[in-house]
């Protein structure tokens, strides 16, 4: 009640009714200020946006690469590692074959020596088996002929006849040694 | 009872009168200068930090970054577009933190006006400046007729509802528009400011003339602290509100057919 009468009492003034000074100076203020801030202020926070962007992005970019880089390393060296082990086993493999193969070549060396040997020995045993075997003979022969002839009391000097009567004897005994060698 | 009848007839309230103070010199008056003190003060503000910008930012460039960050990120970018937006964004900083301050001078001591109470400051914002920014770009995109279609006829309208359709659009986008945002933070002021005055002149009046109604008193100045702690919201409030409807008036007239 009192208020209304106090507004109808003031009169003059109505506060939604705008001042046309007021209106000019505003504007003008505005219009100051928004030339100052877009003159100076915002050029410098969009270049520090956009430079704090490059650097995130480019930081991005660069650890990437350095990803990029490690994996391609990595790559390499598991490549050389699979390469050195395929290596490896390559030559463990032919230092095997090789083994195999110098047992196997001395084995044969030794098996032909071997049978070199026993084969040398037999021909030596036969040679001497031949000799003593023909000088046995001889011997035999002499040794009965003249002990048969100490028996007998007569000498045999027929030649011919001594002769064989001293083989048909060998060849007797041959024939009873013989199935006692075989 | 009757020493309050009494008081109340001595009690002066507070009025439109409170808002319009002698003028200081010649036709200068206190929200003129207040105007022109926090043109001064913001552009100091915002030289002094754009000054030396690193890219680790420091405590106050942090603190300016992220006032920054409200209006080119959280208006323009949001209301008009990522495409659009670069732009209008020195507009939007400069009509929120222009707006803000003026708001805020209501709750600095001393000070104490907010000089958005006066229509003709708002209004010459959003009247000759919003107003003809969005219409022109408006116009600039789509053409003279394509914008006024663009802004009369919301798609997918049916076509019986268009003659009832197109004069409210009209109303609406050409002519209220400019009008409610300036309205708007006018009204918001001038009843805020009244009302910290209800309570701090009548606190004062019932402790210097109450008599028994003096008990009253720090109810009263309780209730200022209050009001004056939901003041410094809607202030806040009212300045990212004014801004954010002027970016979004921008966006909707650059957008392509929605």
């Amino acid at each position: 009640m009192v208020n209304t009468l106090y507004l109808g009492a003031e009169g003059g003034i109505n506060p939604v009714i705008p001042h046309t000074s007021e209106i000019i100076l505003g504007l003008i203020s505005f219009l100051v200020l928004l030339f100052v801030i877009s003159k100076f202020v915002t050029p410098k926070f969009e270049a520090l946006y956009a430079e704090r962007a490059a650097k995130i992005e480019g930081g991005i970019e660069k650890a990437e690469q350095a990803q990029a880089e490690a994996q391609k390393l990595l790559g390499q060296y598991k490549e050389q590692l699979a390469e050195a082990r395929a290596e490896a086993a390559r030559i463990r493999d032919d230092a095997r074959a090789e083994g195999l193969q110098i047992i196997e070549e001395l084995r044969e060396q030794a098996q032909a020596e071997s049978s070199r040997i026993v084969a040398q020995g037999q021909h030596q045993l036969d040679a001497q088996r031949a000799q003593i075997v023909a000088e046995l003979r001889a011997d035999l022969g002499r040794t009965a002929v003249e002990l048969a002839s100490k028996v007998v009391g007569e000498s045999l000097e027929d030649e011919a006849r001594r002769r064989g009567t001293v083989d048909r004897f060998l060849n007797e005994l041959d024939a009873v040694a013989a199935p006692a060698s075989k | 009872m009757t020493k309050l009848v009494l008081a109340a007839e001595e009690f002066t309230p507070p009025g439109v009168q409170d808002f319009f103070p002698p003028a200081i010199f010649g036709t200068v008056t206190k929200p003129m200068v207040l105007l022109v003190l926090s043109v001064l003060l913001i552009a100091a503000f915002w030289i002094a930090a754009s000054r030396n910008l690193k890219l680790v930012p420091g405590k106050f460039q942090f603190a300016a970054e992220s006032l920054y960050d409200v209006g080119r990120n959280g208006i323009a970018r949001e209301q008009i577009g990522a495409k659009d937006f670069k732009p209008f964004v020195p507009l939007v900083i400069t009509m929120f933190t222009f707006i803000l301050v003026n708001n805020i001078f209501g709750l600095i001591p001393f000070v104490q006006f907010p000089t958005m109470a006066h229509i003709g400051f708002p209004l010459a914002v959003s009247l000759l400046v919003v107003y003809p920014v969005y219409h022109f770009v408006g116009f600039k995109r789509h053409g003279f007729f394509g914008y006024l279609k663009h802004q009369t006829i919301p798609p997918g309208t049916p076509w019986f509802v268009l003659p009832l359709m197109i004069p409210i659009e009209f109303f609406q986008k050409f002519i209220m528009n400019p009008l409610t945002l300036a309205i708007r933070v006018f009204a918001a002021m001038f009843a805020g400011h009244l009302l910290l005055l209800v309570f701090t002149l009548a606190g004062e009046f019932l402790l210097l003339n109450g008599g028994v109604m003096i008990v009253v008193a720090p109810v009263a100045f309780a209730f200022a602290i209050a009001l004056t702690f939901l003041e410094a919201l809607i202030m806040v409030l009212q300045a990212y509100i004014f801004a954010l409807l002027s970016a979004s008036y921008i966006g909707m007239a650059l957008a392509e057919e929605h």
